[in-house]
């Protein structure tokens, strides 16, 4: 999409369309000419692999929707009916519910590949942020469509969320009451929360796709960084895209669909949660109202401190947080393989996120380092909250301490003079 | 060496968030340990002990549970208990007719409108043992049996639960006071602190369930000569019940090692073209 397209029509009909709609032209200059630094490495071929899962959510959501019906009463009995007697129904539905534990598996990996490399710098600050749009946007998509099977982690998933925003009646009273009221459609999560539930997962991946568009729109620009996160300099350090990294990519997401595949078929239940196959039930609160597994992180940021407005605050934060990134890294170095001190505290940042994940499947008073004993005999001591405590401050410091001051004390490593110059003489790997 | 801590760090989180134990506010205990043979990726249900089960169900679960999600042409269907290859299509076996035709159900003459009971046939839904919820529990102390079709994925533990429950009704331990209409099993989620006056650090663990025991031997007559043991009945009805909670796993195990060798081979053959491909890049 930038830079000087080498395109040249070969028959009278790609000429005669070139000159009127040069969308073949496009193609190849996005997908088949565009030059592609030659040392990406795996970690690389998570964004092909994004555009397969989304594709893959659209396609069997659209087949889903034909068999759904967004209805309290009937939508868990459609679910099963697509399970039971539409024709490989189990196959589509397990690929979608799967397909979005998947989807969620590979941008957590994508976005850590360009937090490691550095791949929100100058100059792809745009490039970043859009990412950041499209995962909001994938979140908001996965919440609403974990709705529709009208399970009870659904229902209770549903009432839990969008609770958050009357924690706003701490800030103006009544003003939270009126947006969840709004949000539901009546004064609880019901018949019309579900319906436009269902109306806004069909919408929002569309306008994901769009902004997918404008996110690859947004890397020919400046192109690919890559792992020395030293720029481009000559033809050396290029190879066009096509074949090398088609099949590159083609590769990684054949083994991902194996990953993928073994859920589907072999134990599509065991990323949900049994409750979700109880129908909802408005009188019965499950003893235990946990998330999807990919939200579980920001579920324990959550419930990290007792106030429900700070608690709110401090999950959105973190959110906020990755949009900010770009300016919040004061470094000059791009890529952490240089930074010995930078990248170990990326290393403690990825394991406190898992940690993090981990608690937020706990509750918070599970006591994890005994100390004593309450008077009924249940130990107390260091809990789930604290670790989660401790975890939510350094996932905090990361963003805010460690990425712009680290520079300050860190030794960086030589960095090398263009992409081709290590190639050449470090051994392959 | 960074690269390897990164890979194991991501690789143990993965593991750590899928291998998540069972969570639960409450204490019970962990269902028994049952090996059913329909488990893993290879597992096929026992035919025969589908058929048993669904006798337990029919004739003991039956009477309090529903199972709204099943049709009586499902048993006869593809990978059901009463599936024959010479009949495809399972609303015209003469098993699923058979079964139906003992069933009498509601409906309306189709000339007058009146309310009439007439036999069932394979197209029917499992019937109901309770018009309606206010019923069911008015026939069982105010508790509520939960509709069975999908019982076996709607519980932590699954047919393992299933079983640990029908077969778990010990004499309550000293100091346990139980409620009328409600029993003791230690595998059922609750809170027996405040029933409990013994020690405060022993309260036994697991519930109260308002379902009496139901199977003790010979309850039901198993027409293949089985010994009819309360332990073979609670197999055997979880059994059936793991089947009817996914009548199509065995399709979709099946499917899967299809897919599998497919993607496994793709996979083989997209490494060896990206090897060739890149054989004179230095990268
Ligand atoms: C006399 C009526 C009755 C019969 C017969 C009966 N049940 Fe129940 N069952 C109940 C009631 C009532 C409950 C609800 C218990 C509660 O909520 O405390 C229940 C609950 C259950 C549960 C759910 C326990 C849980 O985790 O909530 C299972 C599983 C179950 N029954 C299986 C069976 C099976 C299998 C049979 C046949 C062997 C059977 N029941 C026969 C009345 C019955
Ligand atoms: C970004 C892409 C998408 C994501 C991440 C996503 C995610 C999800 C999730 C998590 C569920 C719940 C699965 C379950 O437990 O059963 C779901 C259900 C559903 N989705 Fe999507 N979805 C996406 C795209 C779509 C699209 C494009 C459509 C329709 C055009 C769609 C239609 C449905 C329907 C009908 C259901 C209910 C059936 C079911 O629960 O299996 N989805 N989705």
């Amino acid at each position: 999409m930038s830079g000087h397209s080498t395109y040249e029509p070969k028959t009278g009909i790609e000429r005669w369309l070139d000159a009127r709609l040069p969308i073949i032209r496009l193609g190849y200059d996005s997908v088949i000419a565009y030059p592609t630094p030659k040392n990406l490495n795996y970690w690389w071929t998570f964004g092909g692999i994004l555009s397969v899962c989304l594709v893959l959510q659209i396609v069997t959501g659209v087949v889903l929707a034909m068999h759904y019906i967004p209805h309290g009463d009937l939508a868990f009995a459609s679910v099963e009916r697509i399970m039971r007697d539409v024709n490989h129904g189990w196959m589509i539905r397990y690929l979608h519910a799967n397909g979005a534990s998947m989807f969620f598996l590979a941008v957590y990996v994508h976005m850590a590949r360009g937090l490691y490399y550095g791949s929100y710098k100058e100059p792809r600050e745009v490039l970043w942020i859009l990412g950041c749009v499209i995962y909001l946007l994938m979140m908001a998509t996965a919440f609403m469509g974990y709705v529709l099977p009208w399970g009870q982690m659904s229902f209770y998933g549903a009432v839990v969320i969008t609770n958050f925003f009357s924690a706003l009646d701490q800030v103006i009273p009544g003003l939270g009451s009126a947006i969840t009221t709004w949000l539901w459609g009546g004064f609880a999560v019901d018949n019309p929360t579900l319906n436009r539930f269902f109306s806004l997962h069909y919408l929002l991946p569309f306008v994901i796709a769009g902004v997918v568009g404008l996110h690859i729109w947004a890397l020919h620009v400046p192109g690919n960084n890559n792992p020395t996160g030293v720029s481009v300099k000559s033809k050396d350090d290029v190879v066009p895209f096509h074949p090398y990294y088609t099949v590159k990519d083609g590769f990684a997401i054949v083994v991902f669909l194996i990953l993928l595949s073994w859920f589907v078929f072999f134990a599509p239940d065991a990323l949900g949660h049994a409750d979700n196959y109880v129908q909802a039930n408005p009188l019965q609160t499950p003893n235990h109202i946990v998330p999807e597994w990919y939200f579980l992180p920001f579920y324990a940021m959550l419930r990290a401190v007792p106030q429900k407005l700070a608690g709110v605050l401090i999950m959105f934060g973190s959110i906020a947080l990755l949009f900010a990134t770009p300016w919040l890294d004061w470094a000059k170095v791009r890529s952490m393989r240089y930074r010995p001190t930078a990248r170990w505290f990326f290393i403690i940042f990825i394991v406190a996120v898992l940690i993090l994940g981990w608690c937020g499947g706990k509750l918070p008073d599970d006591v994890i380092i005994p100390m004593g004993k309450n008077p009924d005999g249940s130990p107390t001591g260091f809990s789930v909250v604290h670790l989660s405590r401790i975890l939510t401050a350094y996932y905090y410091a990361y963003f805010l301490l460690v990425l712009p001051f680290v520079k300050n004390f860190e030794q960086t490593l030589p960095v090398p003079d263009s992409i081709s110059a290590p190639v050449l003489t470090e051994k392959k790997g | 060496m960074l690269r390897k801590a990164l890979m194991a760090g991501l690789a143990a989180g993965v593991f750590s968030l899928v291998a998540m134990p069972a969570l639960a506010l409450t204490s019970e205990e962990e269902p028994k340990h049952v090996e059913f043979g329909f488990e893993g990726p290879l597992g096929k249900f026992d035919r025969a002990a589908v058929q048993r089960g669904f006798k337990v169900y029919a004739e003991v679960c039956a009477s309090c549970h529903s199972m709204n999600l099943l049709y009586y042409r499902n048993l006869a269907q593809k990978g059901g208990p009463f599936y024959e290859e010479k009949y495809p299509n399972p609303n015209a076996s003469p098993y699923a007719k058979a079964i139906a035709a003992a069933v009498m159900v509601p409906d309306i003459d189709q000339e007058t409108g009146d309310a009439v009971m007439r036999a069932a046939t394979p197209a029917d839904h499992f019937k109901s043992p309770f018009a309606n919820e206010v019923a069911a529990r008015a026939s069982n102390g105010g508790a509520m049996p939960p509709d069975l079709s999908v019982i076996a994925k709607a519980r932590e533990g699954g047919p393992a639960y299933i079983y640990s429950i029908l077969t778990g009704y010990p004499t309550p331990p000293k100091g346990l006071t139980v409620p009328a209409g409600k029993y003791y099993n230690p595998y059922m989620p609750g809170d027996l602190a405040s029933y409990w006056s013994g020690p405060k650090d022993q309260v036994p663990k697991g519930g109260f369930i308002a379902m009496p025991l139901q199977l003790t031997p010979d309850r039901v007559t198993f027409d293949d000569g089985t010994k009819s043991t309360a332990e073979q009945q609670a197999h055997d009805v979880s059994t059936f019940l793991a089947w009817a909670a996914e009548p199509k796993a065995e399709e979709r195990k099946e499917t899967g090692l299809a897919v599998m060798a497919y993607l496994i081979l793709f996979a083989g053959l997209m490494y060896a073209s990206y090897r060739r491909i890149w054989r004179n890049v230095a990268h």
